[in-house]
């Protein structure tokens, strides 16, 4: 049981901590130490303790009106796009062919916005969208609606939406048709015995089957959604005014705009932080989920009990089992 | 509660064009009779969860007709068929509780919620489920799982028939055989048409009072375990019923003669019209030759060995080519390694080409 101690052991350890030190570690204590100063350039630095955070949640200030109001933009945004994406991803996969040659065929359209760069999602949007040269806003124009993303909120917004829903639901579909590949075949046939209908069939089957897949698709599209910033960015700069300024392009302009880091770091901590709290809150819910039947299981007692042996069949009385 | 009637049925994975020879199904002309208990017996891959599944309506047949009461439903979807199947494998709808389980199939037909309350409480009665109505209806024991598909089966009155396709193949030993005897009980106090597939005869032979035998997509014969017992239709029935399987031996058939290796057996019944050019052969089950001392005019053969099933004891000897399994009686060693076979002339079957002729009397 004695155990060889042998500290030259730290030595193959050294290098992940350095690179981690490197890495993550430094970056982030940089930031840190960001947040708690102030300076005016010539890299001269005046410490500020809490004051950046402190003014960063009380919305009568500049910095904090900003940073609560794209919160709660980004918070609406990611809101709307589970709204629409999770339903319309089971639809979609509901719809999808089961088996021959479509299935191939429907699995690389799906896939096709997955695989575009954010950078020309934005683009295409940005052009498609465009009154004068864009082909849904010439279009939309010409009908007679009024559309045009730069000078109006809502239709600014419509097009964040609709680009996001565009650029994401393939996801939730992909992998709501993967829940519903593995449902077996006998579960449909049982259903068509017990004369289901369709709605029964998703109600009692299909949903309760996809429930792992959708709660993975939820936390991925509000991770993603959360932390937006490349399309909104390309298609309308957060505007027009504020209106599609989410967190993270606030955070941008407060940085590389304004050069404030002091702020630009204590928001981007606080931004991690809400992000992390997120995450931990989905993972222990999608955990403790399994765990939960587990012990109650455990608890409970199998529902036929083993019989007693005054209740077995005599085993001299058994016809042989099998094929001769 | 329907007769259902088979008329010309066949089914072809590969469409109606194909071959006979591959079809899954070949053709079956055959009546159900209304509250009788089926079985469906039959090695994997001889049809039977074909004919099922063409019953129940999930599979449509390439040809033929199913009738209900002379009713063609053939047509029909599952839905509209009235039919109940268990499969081999528990379904069940785990958001549900046991008691929504078995109430499942009656509401979706709009069943009233008095008569949905009665029924599920008597099938909850019937497969000791009563106290586990309530629950949900996940983290249960294959075999619990199991009666809630079985439950859902039986919960509806109106059924044409009740199919079951292998539905005791997760369950344990032990279990099994006492949830057989439970469908067995529940067909005489429900009065459904059951049919049960499977392809272990004990399982067929316990639960039905008419077993169906498959072979190769074709039914073979249908009759009762002693039918089947005493005068397999078919030589594959013969081989496929009991425990040693019936002895199939190629033999010369005249009269009320049968010659193997020059050696005469007698038979009960006079063969005088066999099918020129077919394949002639006798059939006795081992319990009717007896393994004796080799003596003058007995047919002889080699032992291989004996084995002893506690209340039988059968020995397991060669003649030529082909294998024989014979009774050995009591005080019957078989030392000196030969022994002379004595043949009961009345359970010596004649077959043409595998299949029975009935001699003349």
């Amino acid at each position: 049981m004695d155990k060889t101690i042998n500290q030259k052991a730290w030595f193959l350890v050294l290098p992940v901590f350095l690179v981690v030190a490197f890495s993550a570690v430094l970056p982030l204590m940089t930031v840190v130490n960001y947040s708690m100063q102030d300076t005016f350039g010539n890299n001269q630095f005046f410490w500020n303790g809490v004051g950046w955070f402190k003014e960063l949640l009380d919305p009568s200030t500049d910095l904090g009106g900003r940073f609560l109001a794209s919160l709660g933009r980004n918070l609406f945004f990611s809101m709307v796009i589970l709204a629409i994406e999770v339903p319309l991803g089971i639809v979609v996969a509901l719809s999808m062919p089961r088996q021959g040659w479509t299935v191939a065929a429907c699995l690389v359209i799906l896939a096709l916005p997955l695989l575009i760069p954010w950078n020309v999602v934005g683009t295409i949007w940005q052009i498609f969208g465009r009154p004068d040269i864009g082909l849904l806003g010439y279009v939309l124009n010409h009908i007679g609606l009024d559309y045009n993303y730069v000078s109006n909120d809502i239709d600014a917004w419509v097009t964040v939406i609709v680009m996001d829903i565009w650029h994401w639901t393939s996801l939730v579909a992909l992998l709501c048709y993967a829940g519903l590949k593995s449902i077996p075949e006998a579960y449909y046939q049982a259903a068509q015995i017990d004369g289901a209908s369709r709605w029964a069939v998703f109600k009692a089957i299909q949903l309760p089957k996809m429930n792992r897949v959708l709660l993975i698709a939820v936390l991925l599209r509000f991770m993603d959604s959360f932390m937006i910033y490349t399309e909104p960015f390309v298609v309308t700069g957060g505007g027009p005014g504020n209106s599609t300024t989410f967190v993270s392009i606030e955070l941008v302009k407060i940085a590389l705009g304004q050069f404030d880091l002091g702020k630009a770091a204590a928001l981007s901590l606080v931004y991690n932080l809400i992000i992390l709290i997120v995450c931990w809150i989905f993972y222990t819910v999608m955990t403790n989920a399994g765990v939960e039947r587990k012990v109650q299981a455990e608890s409970e007692p199998a529902v036929e009990p083993k019989p007693s042996a005054a209740l077995k069949p005599v085993p001299a009385l058994k016809p042989k089992e099998g094929v001769a | 509660m329907a007769r259902i009637d088979l008329v010309d049925l066949a089914h072809s994975y590969g469409g109606n064009a194909a071959p006979q020879e591959s079809f899954a199904l070949k053709p079956v002309t055959m009546t159900w009779r209304q509250g009788g208990a089926y079985a469906l017996l039959g090695p994997s891959g001889c049809g039977k969860t074909t004919l099922l599944n063409v019953i129940s309506g999930i599979i449509t047949p390439s040809r033929g007709k199913i009738l209900f009461d002379g009713k063609d439903i053939t047509p029909l979807s599952t839905q509209k068929r009235n039919i109940a199947q268990v499969f081999q494998f528990p379904v069940i709808y785990d958001t549900m509780t046991v008691g929504q389980n078995l109430a499942f199939p009656l509401k979706n037909r709009g069943v009233p919620k008095a008569e949905i309350d009665r029924r599920v409480a008597e099938i909850g009665r019937l497969l000791d489920l009563e106290p586990y109505l309530n629950r949900k209806a996940t983290r249960l024991t294959a075999d619990a799982k199991q009666k809630i598909s079985l439950g859902r089966g039986l919960v509806r009155s109106d059924v044409a028939a009740v199919l079951f396709d292998e539905p005791l193949t997760v369950i344990d030993p032990e279990l099994k055989w006492q949830l057989r005897s439970k469908l067995k009980a529940l067909h005489r106090e429900l009065d459904l048409t059951m049919i049960y597939v499977t392809h272990d005869q004990t399982e067929a032979l316990t639960f039905a009072d008419t077993v169906v035998v498959m072979h190769d997509g074709r039914v073979v014969q249908s009759g009762t375990p002693a039918e089947l017992f005493d005068k397999p239709a078919h030589t594959f029935v013969g081989y496929f019923i009991g425990s040693p399987g019936m002895n199939i031996l190629p033999a010369e058939v005249r009269g009320r003669e049968a010659r193997i290796d020059g050696h005469v057996i007698a038979l009960n019944r006079s063969y005088d019209h066999l099918p020129a050019g077919a394949k002639i052969e006798i059939g006795v089950r081992p319990e009717f030759v007896e393994a004796v001392a080799p003596a003058p005019g007995l047919l002889s053969a080699k032992i291989e060995r004996i084995d002893d099933l506690g209340r039988i004891r059968f020995a397991r000897t060669r003649l030529g080519d082909a294998k024989l399994a014979a009774r050995a009686p009591a005080g019957f060693t078989g030392a000196d390694g030969t022994a002379g076979l004595k043949f009961d002339p009345s359970h010596v079957h004649v077959y043409a080409d595998s299949i029975l002729v009935e001699g003349a009397a």
